[in-house]
């Protein structure tokens, strides 16, 4: 278990100077994640889980702390396309196929054609979608086209993948088929994953690695590591092992409330 | 089509029967004029109590005389199908009689209108576009640019073309395309840059963002991005503009001495006074707009359509 760490936070604060005087988005945070974790962030509105993802994604800048991704800083590793994010609405552009979706970050990356059309083919039998590449994305269903946006973060080669809220939107059917296949994916590609959520069970069934959030300010209140094996069918979720953890982060929950 | 067609057809036919009321009123006066000088029995016989009278009473005691009201040579408004008539003369007939270019033909004149709108909106949308961009890419173009397009369109044009066109002749500038291009593209150029400026912000901050965690250039974004996320806001303004240019060609012809064209067709019938003159001129214009307006509808429902948006 001395698996090289990928994401390093240490007492990493975000202030936003608004209006009403600053908000602490996250406050004196410190996380390690190894390579090849599945790490949740759990946590109610407000407690800076997806500020936390957008600073490992350079999307939002840190007002205090250190944090490196890859060992260098998050600009470096934006740079250097060392993740793909996906974003809680599949954001795919509706002036392009599903195909040419997947193709927009290899175009910018420079691929040659003909590796882009190799690599779009590989990533979509991945996700189940293959035969869908020339339909636009409102002739998809939600889950699908989150399937999609997951094929598009997939498509270059980053070894980490960053999600915020991915499921967020769609109905607990097609959300538990997706868990099954993400986890699946997971095993499949040796990815890093990140992967923020507002659903305890989905937390549990998915991650080795539980971090509960809190807010006002935004920090972490328990990292639960979760002892499930990892062959995890979804009737995991009945046992008493499940139960238990998904008992654990509920606690951990209510202990960052009752700040208030 | 057929679905648009119906409530189009009912509100043309709505204005129709009111134009065609209206005719009696503007005209009785008219009409009863000529009528005392041809010797007939007019209630009030003198035209100094006439000019006093309301027009209901004179519509009212005059009931014989309404009728002639729709058959005047010069009317104060003539009546639809006098206009369709005017209009199928001096057009249709026109080219049955192989006479399509004649100085009379309002193809002629409709010809040389359009050919200033092409120009006008050729270059009124490039400053448009250009003008967007620019301000889309920076801020302080934003913040010097915005306020004079603004205050462009705050002058009245019919000021200003006749300078355009003294200065145009100053610059040794020979005939009046190029004026009125100019005029036509100075009201054509504001919708599109409004239009486009709104279009070129249309991606949201997660679209903006998904290009920024590849780690895209500016160039990629602007291609990539804000080109085709601004395309239906393109042809919105692009049909209001090409209207504008229209407009602009037109009030181009009037104060430039001009002798073709509809905007001289309109002038040349108000200063003859040949009022049929005018609203054919005027039908010719609005069906001109109506005709560059579809056209660019459809190419944006084409060319929309194979991009994958439902229209």
């Amino acid at each position: 278990m001395t698996a090289e760490t990928v994401i390093k936070a240490e007492n990493l604060s975000l202030t936003f100077q608004t209006n009403d005087g600053p908000v602490h988005a996250l406050k004196d945070v410190s996380l390690d994640i190894k390579k090849g974790d599945f790490v949740s962030f759990i946590g109610p509105s407000g407690c800076g889980k997806t500020t936390f993802l957008r600073c490992m994604a350079d999307l939002e800048t840190p007002t205090a702390g250190d944090i490196t991704v890859n060992g260098v800083s998050p600009h470096e590793a934006r740079r250097s396309r060392a993740y793909g994010y996906v974003f809680q609405h599949a954001g795919l552009y509706p002036w392009r196929t599903i195909g040419r979706n997947v193709r927009l970050p290899l175009e910018i990356m420079g691929y040659p054609t003909a590796e882009q059309d190799e690599r779009i083919k590989r990533v979509l039998e991945l996700v189940d979608l293959a035969g869908f590449e020339k339909k636009f994305p409102w002739q998809l269903s939600g889950g699908m086209q989150q399937r999609a946006s997951i094929a598009r973060a997939l498509a270059f080669d980053a070894d980490i993948l960053l999600m915020d809220e991915p499921f967020g939107a769609l109905d607990e059917i097609v959300r538990d088929h997706l868990n099954e296949q993400l986890l699946k994916l997971w095993a499949k590609t040796q990815k890093t994953i990140c992967f923020v959520t507002h659903s305890i069970p989905e937390a549990v069934y998915l991650s080795t690695k539980i971090v509960v959030m809190s807010p006002r300010p935004g920090r972490i209140s328990d990292v639960i590591e979760c002892p499930l094996p990892a062959e995890r069918p979804l009737d995991i979720r009945d046992t008493q092992e499940f139960l238990d953890v998904a008992h654990r982060v509920r606690e951990g929950l209510r202990a960052g409330h009752s700040y208030d | 089509m057929t679905r648009t067609l119906f409530p189009v057809l009912t509100v043309l036919f709505g204005i129709l029967v009111i134009w065609f009321l209206a005719v009696a009123p503007m005209n009785i006066r008219v009409t009863l004029d000529q009528a005392a000088r041809a010797g007939g029995d007019v209630v009030p016989t003198e035209a100094v109590e006439r000019r006093n009278a309301s027009t209901l009473s004179l519509l009212l005691n005059n009931k014989s005389y309404i009728a002639g009201g729709y058959d005047l040579d010069r009317p104060r408004l003539p009546t639809p199908t006098q206009v369709g008539q005017e209009l199928w003369k001096t057009t249709g007939a026109m080219i049955l009689k192989g006479r399509t270019w004649s100085k009379r033909s309002l193809i002629y004149h409709g010809w040389i209108t359009l050919q200033s709108t092409f120009w006008g909106f050729l270059l009124g949308t490039s400053v448009g576009i250009l003008g967007a961009v620019l301000v889309v890419k920076s801020r302080v173009l934003e913040m010097s640019l915005v306020p004079w397009a603004i205050i462009s369109q705050a002058v009245p044009i019919v000021a200003l073309a006749p300078m355009i066109i003294v200065l145009s002749s100053q610059a040794g500038i020979d005939g009046r395309g190029f004026p009125k291009a100019l005029i036509s593209s100075y009201l054509c150029f504001f919708p599109v840059m409004v239009g486009m400026i709104k279009g070129l912000r249309a991606p949201n901050a997660e679209q903006l963002d998904l290009l920024k965690t590849y780690s895209a250039s500016g160039q990629q974004q602007f291609l990539k991005l804000r080109v085709p996320a601004s395309l239906p806001y393109l042809f919105t303004s692009l049909k209001i503009g090409v209207a504008a240019a229209l407009v602009g060609a037109i009030v181009g012809e009037l104060p430039t001495g001009a002798i073709s064209g509809l905007g001289a067709r309109i002038l040349i019938g108000d200063q003859f006074g040949t009022p049929l003159a005018i609203w054919s001129a005027l039908f010719a214009a609005a069906i001109l707009a109506g005709v560059l307006v579809t056209l660019l509808d459809r190419t944006q429902h084409v060319l929309l359509r194979k991009m994958g948006m439902r229209t």
